[in-house]
């Protein structure tokens, strides 16, 4: 066996560690990025065939699908315009803005577990490193907001300020929850630990937290119906209103980057992350269909993601005052109450506290 | 000497040594910068700086939750309050060089307390001449600091959480008035409002076409 492939697969295990991570990464954020292309257009197509029309239906590529080309003609046509400084513009916050939104929504993908064998960093920590790059998404905005030098734009970094640091407690306060059933803030652990079947994944035990969590996770995403940072009806475009072109790709990438994000994450504390839903059944658990894949954690991230799409559909957006009222009021008792119902739970030893590694 | 390896440590080296320097620089930034939104910025780069020197030494769990709370809550709070305020820097320069004793003090007695307290420890049993060692590959952060703070420091550090709460309770209570004539939502009431509240559905018979 002297085929090209099995050369390439020799030299790869004697590259070093470190272009090893290094090529990971790239290959994880490019295929990041292409994901955000696709999921655009999935997005304009879902939500066009809710609303009895067709979404973009012109563009093709390679004599595909018809519109399938459409999120490539976007990226060109903005990467080929101008990006306009604003002349009272705090210029150097102002490029910087984009950037910062970006990094954190593609750093957080190093500790995220796509297949059992796969993951970039097996990091110990990495529940509070996700926890921790995803506070760190707002100032993006916020930068964005206040160095524009716009009225509308400085609102909507205000609101989105005050909102992600409401939901942050609420998002937190659903992972320690996740931290308790698991035992462990290694991702890879906490999914090994959910293993069993469909009933053994932590959204059974901890639904309160997973709906909060799901909720905190459009509310960090800025997506609809938590969009007032944007609120284009009332505050034109929010903190991005004064940027153009690339720069506001860059915006348009970090919203969508986190939204597959926040997805993925779903999936992996709440839904067994790579786990199949048939392991544990007679019969069809000894088949192939229950071996534990990368497959299953796409198919996880693509439910939640067309979750995000739905929301976007049906809700009509939030007043600033409601969503304060939510997330403080609502949400974050929510949590509290569960976790000291998970307290209990441990006390008495039933459902993830039943478990070997609890002993 | 040191188990990684010696390129690592090394590198563990060059790394302290640059994110230092940057915590020094983004230090002196917030205290020189003439924005007030550029003095945050410094702050939040300076505790990022010290994160990542926290992660050099394997305390991981303190490095991402200095970054989680005082990033990304605490300097967030900071950026909205500065943002808002409409600040004549000019206004606020006349007379600052009068109490700029009181900060020299100030500085001084806090760095004479600190030297006091490592030398009359002892350097708190510290051997600088050691090096760092890393721990084995199991060490756990986390877990070393949850065990000495439920069993060791239990007290000290329910009291701070009391300290923190009554802070947070006084906080509310001094800013919660209620002014008469302002016109709110009573959101209880509108939830609990009924369709017959509002609505009446009335039977009329039709009427013979004159």
């Amino acid at each position: 066996m002297h085929t090209p492939i099995t050369h390439l697969l020799a030299l790869w295990g004697t590259l070093p560690d470190i272009i090893r991570t290094v090529v990971w990464i790239l290959i994880i954020s490019i295929a990041v990025i292409l994901c955000v292309a696709f999921l655009t257009l999935w997005e304009r197509k879902v939500i066009g065939w809710m609303q009895l029309r067709r979404g973009p239906n012109r563009v093709r590529i390679f004599g595909l699908l018809p519109g399938f080309g459409q999120p490539f003609a976007d990226v060109f046509k903005l990467l080929t315009k101008e990006v306009i400084v604003p002349s009272s513009a705090n210029k150097f916050l102002f490029r910087l803005a984009p950037a910062l939104a970006l990094v954190p929504a593609l750093a957080a993908w190093a500790v995220i577990p796509l297949s059992p064998a796969l993951v970039v960093s097996k990091a110990n920590a990495g529940l509070l490193y996700l926890l921790a790059l995803s506070s760190m998404g707002v100032y993006g905005i916020i930068l964005a907001g206040w160095s524009s030098n716009s009225k509308y734009a400085f609102l909507g970094a205000m609101r989105s300020a005050a909102q992600m640091v409401a939901y942050e407690i609420a998002m937190g306060f659903a992972l320690v929850g996740v931290l308790m059933a698991s035992g462990s803030m290694n991702l890879g652990q906490i999914v090994g630990h959910q293993q069993g079947g469909m009933l053994a994944w932590n959204w059974f035990w901890l639904f309160p937290l997973f709906v909060v969590y799901l909720i905190a996770g459009v509310a960090e995403t800025n997506r609809a119906p938590f969009d007032v940072a944007e609120g284009e009806s009332e505050i034109v475009a929010g903190f991005h209103v004064e940027y153009s072109g690339i720069a506001f790709a860059l915006f348009f990438l970090a919203e969508y980057a986190n939204m597959i994000l926040i997805s993925a994450l779903t999936a992996v504390f709440f839904f067994g992350g790579w786990l199949s839903p048939f392991a544990g059944y007679p019969v069809i658990g000894t088949t192939f269909l229950a071996d534990p894949s990368f497959f299953w954690l796409g198919l996880k991230v693509f439910v939640f993601l067309f979750l995000f799409l739905w929301f976007r559909a049906t809700f009509p957006r939030y007043r600033y005052d409601q969503i304060m009222r939510l997330g403080w009021k609502t949400l974050i008792p929510v949590t509290l109450v569960w976790i000291c119902v998970e307290m209990l739970m441990s006390v008495v030893h039933i459902g993830p506290w039943a478990k070997p590694w609890f002993h | 000497m040191h188990p990684t390896g010696e390129v690592e440590a090394v590198l563990a080296e060059i790394l302290f040594y640059v994110f230092a320097t940057l915590l020094v620089a983004g230090a002196l930034g917030v205290i020189t910068a003439r924005n007030p939104v550029y003095s945050v910025l410094f702050l939040v780069f300076s505790f990022i700086s010290s994160a990542a020197i926290w992660l050099l030494v394997e305390a991981e769990f303190l490095a991402l939750v200095l970054v989680l709370v005082y990033v990304g809550a605490v300097m967030v709070l900071f950026l909205f309050v500065v943002m808002m305020l409409d600040i004549n820097v000019a206004e606020l320069k006349q007379g600052f060089t009068r109490f700029a004793w009181l900060g020299w003090s100030t500085a001084l007695a806090l760095i004479g307390e600190i030297t006091a307290v490592i030398w009359g420890h002892g350097l708190g049993g510290i051997d600088v001449n050691r090096g760092f060692v890393s721990e084995p590959a199991n060490y756990s952060n986390t877990m070393a600091i949850g065990q000495v703070l439920y069993t060791k420091y239990l007290y000290p550090f329910e009291l701070a959480s009391v300290v923190l709460v009554v802070a947070i309770v006084a906080a509310i209570a001094l800013t919660l008035r209620r002014r008469p004539g302002v016109k709110v939502q009573d959101v209880s009431r509108q939830v609990a409002v009924r369709a017959e509240d509002r609505l009446r559905i009335v039977k009329i018979s039709a009427e013979k076409r004159s």
